[in-house]
């Protein structure tokens, strides 16, 4: 049987806020155990949660990102159940009434093409605290630092059909919240949560299958590994004659499979009704209108004007507006080499996407700790235009500058002598060399097998170190060998 | 010392007559005699008394300078234990001042004890609380009222000139009427909720108790106000209520609601509060009958609505961080099972399961849903009378204070009780109890009732009753 995935993705993304949702204690993270928790935080009696303004700004900007309805009067649940890091016995959340609804995100895949996945809704919430179950023997610690940090859950329609979809969705929501500044986008300290609701059915049925949702997904590449995992999982089960459980599972890192944790027959009644500390949040067009001047230009938009403006191709552009701060990094370094966007926006390109990346990934460092800056780099580039340098000798201004060896490429191409051989009689010279030196290429090459020039411009370049034209090089060889025709 | 009003004990001490440390001595000297009889309270903080009074003179700034003052226990209280009568907070003492506490310290107030109440507030007679009942002064085989029972009792005994109370169903008007003092109820959203131990959030509201009007006027004029802390609280400013005192009712039309003088009503009390009504007119009021049809819908509604607010409000008291905590837990569900088991008594668990049961999937809609709906309905009948009339006068309980056991085994009776107390508090509007005479032997209050915010005209009428009438000044046998 031919069978269909179908995906929907939550993810909680972390509001950058300095403070918490409902209390004033601080956000950072790291802190030392419950010295980030105060006395709405542990929940003392009598306490009372008081909104946070910044949240709600933050919320409304990414309702207008993915282009979905600000609810103009949002209202605060609360949901209930009984674990030692809920202090309250009840998360504050948003039920009936979520501040973001609908919305979408497009996407685009090899496999699939380009999707408009459908957002059902994001709700703000608050975090629970942690539990500590291997600090102690036999016992659990609480942590409550976490405990009322501002969360948006993000839920999308049921849409996704591939995991490949699934991280090109995660990945363009990853994107999108750390553009707009609300989200520090730190997988690993949980600032972007997925979980995946995954379900399969016989290909062209209606019907939705029985779903798991499997959680502590926290990176791309897990997630695709997860759902790839679960897709096959379930579908063994289904053709065994078997069927889905729904249930709630955790992903593997380590062997790189889904386990069951608990099934949704024990899921509780989570009893939510409106909280009645809080007031219904109300948010007029004079906000709206504040918070869509603060939105900064977003990805989609910023790929088709980089295309537009740097002559960049599709896969390009949207490498390089992944994140803000490779994007940005990008302008600055096409600045830095001159004024002709279009003709520097390729080469420019290439050297972030192949020898920077390349860089990054080996030392395992993030764009924003790049040991070159966009300034460098770009002067880098100024010189390879300008035919200062050669590509080949701009690979070993490039080292050095990487290496911390000099502060532009202007002074370590000074200091080590590169610059590239301008002296039209001693580049004569070399070419006549070269062309004495080598009688069986010259022979077959006027014997008709030009491309051997390639072999002889190699000798002369070799014979400069490096620092000959290589074009003009060529064209000195074949004037001078068609000559001797 | 302690027949004076308000306003003569804050001169008393503005003048060097007295000074704070006297008046503080002077009142823990009865709390030191005729606590024992009475049960008021729970907490007694004398020397935390004694240096605050230290600290003031007759320069000190406060507008209550020197007052000595009771708190329920139901705001927390900085280094003090702060238990709401509970087993649960029996070894809770807060790390902070609820903003009522923190304000009334701020005008100069001495705090002398924290007063006995029901648990959690759940209760019309005090006899709820992990401590015991508290005894009316009246007649100590009878009910001082609930659940600010120590409070009123206090008050009326004169083991204090005024004591706060919160009323989430009518817990200052109904012991303020049982124990023959003056207690006000303001609109929600008046007094702040930051620090006062949540019962049901959507009605509770704090108030005081004092002798007279224009003594409680001193007192809300001090606690009032819009916090930052708390969202449902009102940004509104806060009128000198002691100083807008006139006495003067004259034109001032006032409602009586037939459904409040329905078939429940005990004719010795009905006839207080007939008389008292006369009062009114011969005081120049006009009084004109009204209807409230929805008040029949009270008692149902707030007992969906509250104990689903306090199944909600009452969850975080599970063991974990403060509070009682039962012995070896075995486990997570036996720590939470067992400590709040231990912990709550008989009546706060049977409105935690009522709280739960009316929010639980599939029920939610046919109560808690149906409720807000009826809930609106009783606030539209008050909106609808205070289009007509400026004030509303009613009974505030069907008869005096019962007798301690008596309705102990039946709660339904009990809940019942609270019927001409409910619907002020669905709707939110202020409420106050004045003394208004006798029956039996026991004390009588009349309730009135006025629009959002109108604390002030309440107060007004309030006291120009008391100005023609000396029911308040009664002072029970035994505490004079």
């Amino acid at each position: 049987m031919n069978w269909e995935t179908v995906i929907g993705l939550e993810v909680h993304i972390q509001l950058a806020t300095a403070s918490k949702i409902f209390s004033s204690a601080p956000t950072a993270y790291g802190a030392a155990a419950n010295e980030q928790a105060n006395a709405v935080d542990i929940a003392l009696p009598g306490v009372l949660p008081v909104i946070n303004r910044d949240v709600i700004a933050m919320a409304t900007r990414f309702g207008l990102a993915i282009e979905a309805d600000i609810t103009r009067a949002s209202v605060f649940a609360r949901k209930h159940y009984f674990y030692p890091d809920l202090p309250k016995g009840y998360q504050i959340s948003q039920y009936d009434l979520p501040i973001v609804a609908g919305g979408h995100l497009d996407i685009e895949t090899a496999e699939q093409g380009a999707r408009r996945i459908g957002i059902t809704r994001a709700h703000l919430e608050e975090d629970a605290g942690k539990s500590l179950h291997e600090a102690f023997d036999r016992e659990t610690g609480i942590d409550l630092n976490r405990a009322g940090t501002p969360l948006i859950e993000c839920v999308s329609e049921p849409e996704i059909r591939t995991a490949a979809e699934a991280a090109a969705y995660a990945k363009k929501l990853h994107a999108l919240v750390t553009y707009l500044g609300i989200c520090d986008g730190n997988m690993a300290e949980g600032s972007f949560r997925i979980d995946a609701n995954v379900s399969v059915r016989p290909a062209g049925s209606t019907e939705f299958g029985t779903r798991t949702e499997t959680k502590n997904v926290n990176s791309f590449r897990f997630l695709e590994k997860a759902i790839e995992f679960e897709v096959e999982r379930q579908i063994d089960v289904l053709e065994a004659g078997g069927s889905i459980t729904q249930e709630t599972r955790l992903f593997d890192p380590d062997s790189g499979e889904t386990r069951a944790m608990r099934s949704k027959e024990e899921a509780h009644d989570y009893r939510y009704f409106p909280d009645p500390d809080l007031l219904p949040v109300v948010i007029d067009e004079a906000f709206i209108d504040t918070q869509r001047g603060h939105l900064p230009e977003l990805p989609d938009a910023k790929a088709a004007r980089f295309a537009n403006e740097y002559g960049l191709n599709t896969a390009d552009a949207t490498a390089l507006t992944q994140s803000r701060v490779l994007a940005d990094f990008f302008e600055a370094t096409v600045a830095a080499a001159g004024h002709d966007k279009a003709a520097l926006g390729k080469p420019a390109a290439n050297w972030i996407n192949s020898e920077l990346a390349g860089v990054l990934n080996r030392d395992g460092l993030s764009i924003a700790d790049a040991p070159i800056t966009a300034t460098q780099l770009g002067g880098l580039i100024a010189r390879i235009q300008d035919d200062t340098i050669s590509g080949k000798i701009a690979k070993q201004v490039f080292d050095a500058l990487v290496a911390g060896e000099g502060e532009s490429a202007d002074a370590i191409i000074a200091d080590k002598g590169l610059k590239q051989i301008t002296d039209t009689g001693a580049i004569e010279s070399l070419v006549d060399d070269a062309i004495a030196n080598n009688p069986d290429q010259v022979a077959q090459y006027l014997d008709g097998k030009t491309k051997i020039v390639g072999f002889l411009v190699g000798q002369v370049m070799k014979a400069s170190q490096g620092k000959a034209n290589p074009k003009d090089v060529n064209q000195r060889l074949v004037a001078k060998l068609d000559a001797m025709k | 010392m302690h027949d004076r009003s308000i306003a003569e004990l804050i001169a008393a001490v503005r003048s060097g007559e007295t000074t704070p440390r006297a008046l503080t001595d002077h009142y823990l000297d009865r709390i030191e005699r005729l606590q024992p009889s009475l049960n008021a309270l729970i907490t007694r903080t004398a020397e935390a008394a004694h240096a605050v009074a230290d600290g003031l003179d007759e320069q000190s700034p406060g507008a209550l300078a020197g007052l000595p003052i009771l708190h329920k226990d139901i705001f927390c209280t900085k280094g003090v234990k702060t238990s709401c009568a509970s087993r649960m907070l029996d070894n809770f003492v807060a790390p902070y001042d609820a903003t009522v506490v923190e304000r009334l310290a701020a005008a100069g107030t001495v705090m002398l004890g924290k007063t006995n109440m029901d648990e959690f507030a759940m209760g019309s007679s005090n006899e709820n609380s992990f401590y015991g009942p508290v005894k009316n002064p009246w007649n100590l085989a009878h009910v001082p009222g609930g659940s600010s029972g120590g409070s009123a009792a206090a008050v009326a005994a004169g083991l204090a000139p005024a004591a706060t109370g919160t009323d989430t169903g009518g817990s200052i008007r109904q012991p303020a009427a049982l124990c023959g003092v003056t207690g006000i109820k303001p609109t929600y959203g008046r007094v702040s909720r930051y620090g006062m131990i949540a019962f049901a959030s959507s009605l509770d509201q704090g108030g005081c108790f004092a002798r007279s009007a224009a003594d409680c006027a001193h007192v809300l004029s001090a606690m009032a106000g819009f916090d930052p802390r708390d969202s449902t609280s009102v940004e509104r400013d806060v009128p000198d209520y002691a100083a807008a005192l006139s006495g003067d009712v004259a034109g001032l039309r006032i409602g009586l609601p037939r459904e409040y003088f329905a078939d429940g009503l005990e004719a010795d009390s009905r006839a207080v509060i007939d008389a008292a009504v006369k009062q009114y007119e011969a005081l120049g009021a006009e009084v004109v009958d009204i209807d409230m049809p929805h008040t029949d819908l009270a008692v149902s509604t707030y007992y969906v609505i509250a104990p689903a607010e306090a199944s909600s409000n009452l969850a975080r008291f599970d063991g974990v961080r403060y509070g009682h905590r039962c012995d070896a837990p075995r486990d997570l569900e036996d720590l939470y099972t067992r400590s709040r088991g231990e912990g709550f008594g008989a009546e706060v668990q049977r409105r935690i399961m009522i709280g739960a049961y009316v929010l639980s999937a599939g029920y939610y809609d046919a109560y808690y849903i149906k409720a807000q709906k009826t809930r609106r309905l009783i606030a539209q009948d008050f909106q609808r009378a205070f289009e007509h009339v400026d004030l509303i006068a009613a009974p505030v309980t069907q008869a005096p204070a019962f007798k301690l056991g008596e309705k102990a085994d039946d709660p339904v009776s009990m809940y019942l009780n609270d019927v001409y107390t409910l619907p002020a508090s669905l709707a939110g509007v202020p409420g106050m109890s004045v003394p208004a005479g006798f029956a039996h032997g026991l004390p009588v209050g009349l309730q009135l009732l006025a629009p959002w915010f109108e604390e002030g005209r309440l107060l007004n009428a309030g006291h120009a009753y008391q100005q023609a009438t000396d029911w308040h000044t009664a002072r029970p046998a035994g505490f004079e």
